[in-house]
């Protein structure tokens, strides 16, 4: 229980530190955001503004009140921030919240599908190599494997939207779903959501499941070695369970926390894949917000993917606590 | 003594040796034996109690006079020491990288990298704007080896000269992230109590930012310049904290080993222990996730300079990818899709160079794959590689 509360106050920490940097890149850095607002505001005014006027609207877009001292705007910005206000989009005219609020659940419709997908194949395929260790297919595996782990996911991106999407026509090459089609829980719907989403998905899952497979492989390998092994073989234990009970627990429990270092990579590289594939979710709205110099949106974009994150990052090491029960306890032990 | 039982040509040099402390000529009682012996005992009898018929002394060489003093038959010299180290540390890993085709072929790829960093734009012409004819497809003329762009510029020229900075970016990566998280690892790891907790709740808060994101954050507020070392620290700016943390559970295991309890015990220092018993227990992990570190500053730079987001100074492999899907729509026009697809293939296949190459640094630090080359090297401390017998399970 303790281990719960712990760990659910450190990604609270997490969020608080990321929304305290995010105020003080925007606030404190000379020449940064804060100023070229001011900049573009007495450009576009023409001189016509009073300097009230501009921090009044400097306030209005990104939470900070410029004249007041620098722990108030702190304190605002928090404030305002944990009361879901983000301030207001320079490009969409619109308060930031608004803007990207309806695209989380599509980044994370499509970075939970592609991290299912790459590790559930990547763990069985590794596991069968394992069980195979020497044979063609092992060997076969392991090369198409190590080539799909050395390939980047954009690039596995581009060439899918190359030939799927432009070459034979086989796949839409933009959008979350077909504009003609009403949003809700319809079959043509959700047909067309799984349709926009599957090369999205696909290029981040190919890529993934060839080092997941690989690490699978090892471990099990390493797994079928240890003397437990030896004896539960010895004590006439079906294989099934052995291959499940032994070797796949033990096999399967190292890689978690690199499936947590792979919910961050995932959610990093969605946002070069939904700029790809023009996929409004967090990430392209951010590098719009950065190509238009848009910094409200920008912060609230990258405060939102962080968010999303860290729910998704506490969930897999409550998982891992559950699963390993060493993980919760033993913090006790001699320090030198 | 079973002296007696023997015949004199069965006596050991050693046996005799066990008479030695008898016969120290020093002593005056011995002496006293000896003259004693030499009255009685005639000569045979006097070879099977061990002792020469000429001389009242005998041992080896006649001059160890205690059994301490006595020395190995196989002695190793300095010399012979050193080939050994040399045969241990560096023959064996390298025989091992040679016989092992995934090493091999990986230490190939990445070398002709170098070369193609160092040398290269010595011997390839600078690129610039019509150097030949536009979107010249790739291999249908010599001057132009992989085409050129929208612009007439050599394909083969603007990724030879994208080289040098791309290599100076991935070793700033990999080296920042590797020498902060294994100091912050094995630290945390090692001293645990307060330091261990506060390290892991940083490490903890900076893993679970996502890494691209903030990078792309930091670089459109902090209006930095296209410092290709810079960049490098910048797209691995907290990718430190999950090797921090690896790190720190492999310390965790090492940390009440026997061998450094001992050293603790002789009350040798921190710094000592970590650095001459914990890190070189580490190594084959560091060199890996240095290897893979490389392949993610690859990876994650080519990616944001593809969309637009780092400021660059100089050609590179994602500018050039971003010119052609932007400037030449090459994912939907076949006449620059080649464009496109050179500094992709010139990405993946450093990125499988750098790959294969971390699995052979596996291979060299894993000591079953060592005690099989170690035994060709012949003369080595073969029990130390003992575990290579549970190998075959």
């Amino acid at each position: 229980m303790s281990y719960i509360l712990k760990r659910l106050g450190r990604s609270a920490l997490t969020v608080f530190v990321v929304v305290s940097a995010s105020f003080g890149l925007v606030r404190l850095l000379p020449g940064g955001p804060l100023d070229y607002l001011r900049a573009q505001m007495i450009q576009q005014g023409g001189g016509d503004l009073s300097a009230a006027e501009i921090n009044r609207r400097i306030a209005a877009q990104t939470n900070i009140a410029v004249d007041e001292p620098v722990y108030v705007q702190y304190v605002d910005y928090m404030t305002s921030i944990v009361q879901g206000d983000f301030g207001r989009s320079i490009w969409y005219e619109e308060p930031v919240a608004s803007v990207i609020g309806p695209a989380i659940p599509w980044t994370v419709f499509l970075t939970a599908s592609a991290l299912f997908l790459t590790f559930t194949v990547g763990v069985s395929l590794g596991a069968f190599m394992a069980y195979k260790e020497g044979s063609t297919f092992d060997v076969t595996s392991t090369g198409v494997g190590l080539v799909l782990n050395s390939t980047p996911s954009y690039v596995v991106a581009l060439l899918l939207i190359a030939f799927l999407g432009y070459q034979f026509q086989l796949f839409p090459t933009g959008g979350r779903y077909a504009s003609e089609l009403t949003p809700g829980l319809n079959v043509p719907f959700l047909a067309s959501v799984l349709y926009h989403g599957m090369l999205p998905i696909l290029s981040m899952a190919v890529v993934g499941f060839g080092g997941w497979a690989l690490s699978m492989r090892g471990n099990s390998i390493r797994v079928l070695g240890e003397d437990y092994l030896r004896v539960a073989r010895l004590r006439g234990l079906p294989t099934r369970r052995i291959a499940i009970r032994y070797v796949a627990r033990n096999a399967i429990l190292p890689m978690y926390t690199g499936l947590m270092i792979a919910i961050g990579t995932v959610f990093g590289g969605a946002v070069i894949i939904e700029n790809i594939f023009a996929y409004p979710g967090v990430g392209f709205y951010l590098i719009q917000a950065i190509n238009a110099r848009d910094y409200p949106l920008m912060m609230g974009g990258f405060i939102l993917i962080t968010v999303a994150m860290v729910v998704g990052i506490t969930i897999a090491d409550l998982t891992y606590g559950w699963l390993d029960p060493r993980a919760s306890g033993g913090e006790s032990r001699e320090a030198y | 003594m079973d002296g007696s039982t023997r015949g004199p040509a069965e006596v050991s040099p050693v046996k005799r040796t066990d008479d030695t402390e008898l016969s120290d000529e020093r002593d005056p009682l011995v002496d006293a034996v000896d003259a004693d012996a030499d009255t009685d005992v005639d000569p045979d009898e006097r070879a099977i109690t061990g002792r020469a018929c000429e001389e009242p002394v005998a041992t080896d060489g006649g001059t160890a006079a205690s059994e301490f003093d006595a020395v190995a038959d196989a002695s190793l010299t300095d010399t012979e020491r050193r080939r050994q180290w040399v045969e241990e540390s560096l023959l064996a890993p390298a025989r091992i990288v040679w016989d092992d085709w995934r090493a091999r072929t990986g230490l190939v790829i990445v070398s002709l990298y170098l070369l193609m960093g160092t040398v290269g734009p010595l011997v390839v012409a600078k690129p610039s704007t019509n150097q030949g004819p536009l979107l010249v497809g790739a291999f249908r003329s010599l001057s132009y080896p992989l085409g050129t762009t929208l612009s007439g510029t050599s394909i083969l020229s603007q990724i030879v000269h994208a080289t040098p900075s791309m290599l100076i970016m991935i070793a700033s990566g990999a080296v920042f992230t590797v020498v902060l998280g294994t100091t912050l690892g094995t630290l945390a790891g090692y001293k645990g109590g307060r330091i261990d907790s506060a390290l892991m709740t940083v490490s903890d808060v900076m893993m679970t930012i996502p890494g691209l994101p903030l990078t792309i954050v930091l670089a459109a507020a902090l209006q930095i310049e296209g410092n290709p070392a810079v960049i490098g620290v910048l797209i691995t700016v907290n990718a430190w904290a999950g090797l921090a943390r690896a790190i720190r559970s492999q310390v965790l295991t090492l940390r009440d080993a026997e061998y450094v309890e001992a050293s603790r015990i002789m009350g040798m220092d921190t710094s000592t222990i970590v650095v001459g018993d914990i890190v070189p227990n580490l190594m084959p992990y560091i060199t890996m996730n240095f290897v893979q570190q490389a392949r993610a500053v690859i990876f994650g730079s080519v990616g944001l300079y593809f969309l637009g987001v780092l400021p660059y100074n100089n050609v590179n492999w994602g500018v050039m990818m971003n010119a052609a899907v932007n400037r030449a729509g090459a994912t939907s026009s076949v006449a620059a899709f080649h464009w496109l697809l050179l500094p992709m293939v010139t990405i993946i296949v450093l990125g499988l160079g750098l790959t294969l190459l971390a699995q052979g640094a596996d291979r060299i630090f894993n000591p079953r794959v060592r005690a099989r080359h170690a035994e060709t090297v012949g003369g080595g401390d073969g029990e130390d590689d003992s575990t290579a017998t549970t190998g075959g399970l």
